[in-house]
């Protein structure tokens, strides 16, 4: 594609070779990824609170005001209400308390184990296409063939950060707690990824990228694969330890679960590793079931020539995934905790049978219609 | 640059995998078979097979290691940690570690330099590597599936401490 020189950010940076321009793309791209990744995590948790807040009758975080902001007359004092800077304050608290190290701990996974529950929710980001072509870039970090493969191989990964902070803690409850994650991530990562399968049998492709050029022109998979969906989003909630599905937590019998002997930066590391998780499986539905960054209206459903129609189609995905957020935290403040073996049943007993028979059925449909197409069972 | 990232992940997989059998703690041991996990992953994207390397740290490095983590943690340690190795133990492990490399020497030069099969050939996608295995190699994928069958009735049958 040719586009004029002052729209294509390639144009702008000098010349590395085919090798070393990939690389400072990729630099760039990741940095602004992981910017706006970290914004959303810190604003999240805002949100939660005054989600929280309203549900509740309450008025939520409303006292952080910044010295010069906070006087301008009235946008400041407004900001202020609003709770705009309650989440530097919580940073800056994070930093400066006390990191505790219990005695009894088992130092090395102790340490380890708030890094590797961050990591993998940060590296799931790098296969979801966050938009169409912006400054002649294509908007995904990498546009793999297997895409969905390594997002659910990574995923599978964040329990180890769970279970390692279970058994480093060296105590009771965060002990039951990572026990608890381990089999409840197991259980629904099968689930989740059954449901899955469906979406893949229509698109034809694990590429994420194809998935999204399928449910162009607004044929989202939602409306095609309810079930898969709903499983799916089930299994998401079970997957990011949110209620009611929040069992290794769970800080009425556990105290606060694996995370209990934590504090300061290490507990907020946590803390940010469940709101990342929450952002990057929102960003999953939004790509395999609600067409990712595309619109079926205004012609938004081809990749963009312009550098509006670029952001558009950023603001477009960011859009939906901050919806699918506050679904999340929603459902946090109405629903009730599930018991543990209500959770298991749920898993195994409901969802790995609707899953397969939701499967099969999608392959005799597709076999039968495929068939009735072309006169011939394959598609190829 | 590959041939670094592959001494790199070669170095990698061979060092955890001796620390695997040198680590007292059974679960540093089950954490350095999850790096060599990862370390084989990394050697097979080097080979352009990125389904197996995905397959590979899903399966391997996120369920069953998992799984091992979770019944380690279940048992007692201490009893694991404070044990002596066995002079028979260690003589029979390098007998039979020595017997399965012989078997996998003697393959490798038994075997005659074939062509490269199509899967190779494709950048390691997942659509010619499913064709093959539905088409050319549909029987051995059809045994191995009954034998996992088999395996897992077989692990119900035996964790189920009474039938009704």
């Amino acid at each position: 594609m040719h586009l004029p020189p002052f729209i294509s950010l390639a144009a702008w940076l000098p010349d590395f070779g085919s090798d070393g321009n990939f690389a400072v793309m990729s630099l760039i791209k990741i940095a602004c990824l992981l910017g706006v990744l970290l914004t959303m995590v810190a604003y999240a948790v805002l949100v939660e609170r005054k989600v929280s807040a309203f549900i509740q009758d309450r008025v939520g975080p409303n006292r952080v005001a910044l010295p010069l902001i906070g006087s301008i007359p009235v946008l400041g004092p407004f900001l202020t209400r609003l709770g705009i800077w309650q989440p530097l304050a919580d940073g800056a608290k994070s930093f400066l308390k006390e990191d505790f190290t219990p005695n009894h701990v088992r130092k090395l996974y102790f340490w380890l184990a708030p890094a590797i529950t961050l990591i993998p929710s940060f590296l799931t980001v790098a296969v979801i296409p966050f938009g169409s072509n912006l400054l002649g870039e294509q908007m995904v970090l990498a546009d793999l063939d297997v895409g969905i493969l390594y997002t659910f191989g990574i995923v599978s990964l964040g329990v180890y950060g769970i279970v390692l902070a279970g058994y480093a803690s060296n105590s009771k409850f965060p002990f039951l707690g990572g026990i608890r994650s381990s089999a409840q991530m197991i259980s629904y990562e099968i689930s989740m990824g059954l449901s899955v399968i469906p979406v893949f049998m229509l698109v034809g492709s694990l590429n994420l990228g194809q998935v999204i050029a399928y449910q162009a022109d607004g044929h989202w998979l939602a409306f095609q694969q309810p079930i898969a969906f709903l499983v799916f989003l089930v299994a998401a909630f079970a997957e990011t330890n949110r209620l009611p599905f929040d069992m290794p937590e769970s800080e009425t019998e556990l105290v606060g679960g694996y995370n209990t002997e934590y504090s300061s930066m290490k507990f907020a590391l946590f803390f940010m590793g469940e709101y990342a998780n929450m952002i990057t499986s929102s960003a999953m539905m939004v790509t395999l079931f609600w067409g990712g960054w595309t619109l079926p209206f205004w012609g938004l459903s081809a990749p963009a020539t312009t550098l509006g129609g670029g952001l558009l189609h950023i603001g477009i995905f960011l859009a939906k995934v901050i919806a699918f957020m506050i679904l999340f935290i929603w459902v946090r403040w109405m629903l009730p905790r599930f018991r543990y073996d209500q959770l298991m049943d749920l898993g195994w007993r409901r969802f790995l049978p609707l899953t397969l028979a939701n499967l099969f059925v999608t392959a005799v449909w597709l076999w039968l219609t495929t068939t009735a197409a072309t006169g011939n069972p394959l598609p190829k | 640059m590959q041939d670094y990232l592959f001494y790199l992940f070669a170095l990698l997989t061979l060092g955890c995998g001796s620390m695997i059998v040198l680590s007292r703690n059974p679960i540093n041991s089950a954490m350095f078979l999850v790096l060599a996990i990862a370390s084989m992953a990394g050697l097979f994207v080097l080979l352009h097979a990125f389904f197996l390397a995905a397959v590979q740290v899903l399966v391997y490095a996120g369920a069953v290691m998992v799984l091992f983590l979770f019944v380690i943690m279940l048992l007692d340690l201490k009893v694991e940690q404070r044990r002596r190795m066995n002079t028979l133990g260690i003589i029979m492990g390098f007998v039979s570690v020595g017997t399965i490399i012989a078997v996998m020497l003697h393959g490798v030069v038994a075997t005659p330099v074939t062509p490269v099969l199509e899967v190779a050939r494709h950048d390691g996608a997942t659509e010619p590597l499913g064709q093959l295995l539905f088409s050319h190699y549909v029987l051995p994928f059809e045994i191995l599936s009954v034998l996992l069958l088999v395996a897992m009735v077989g692990v119900i049958l035996l964790s189920k401490k009474e039938l009704k």
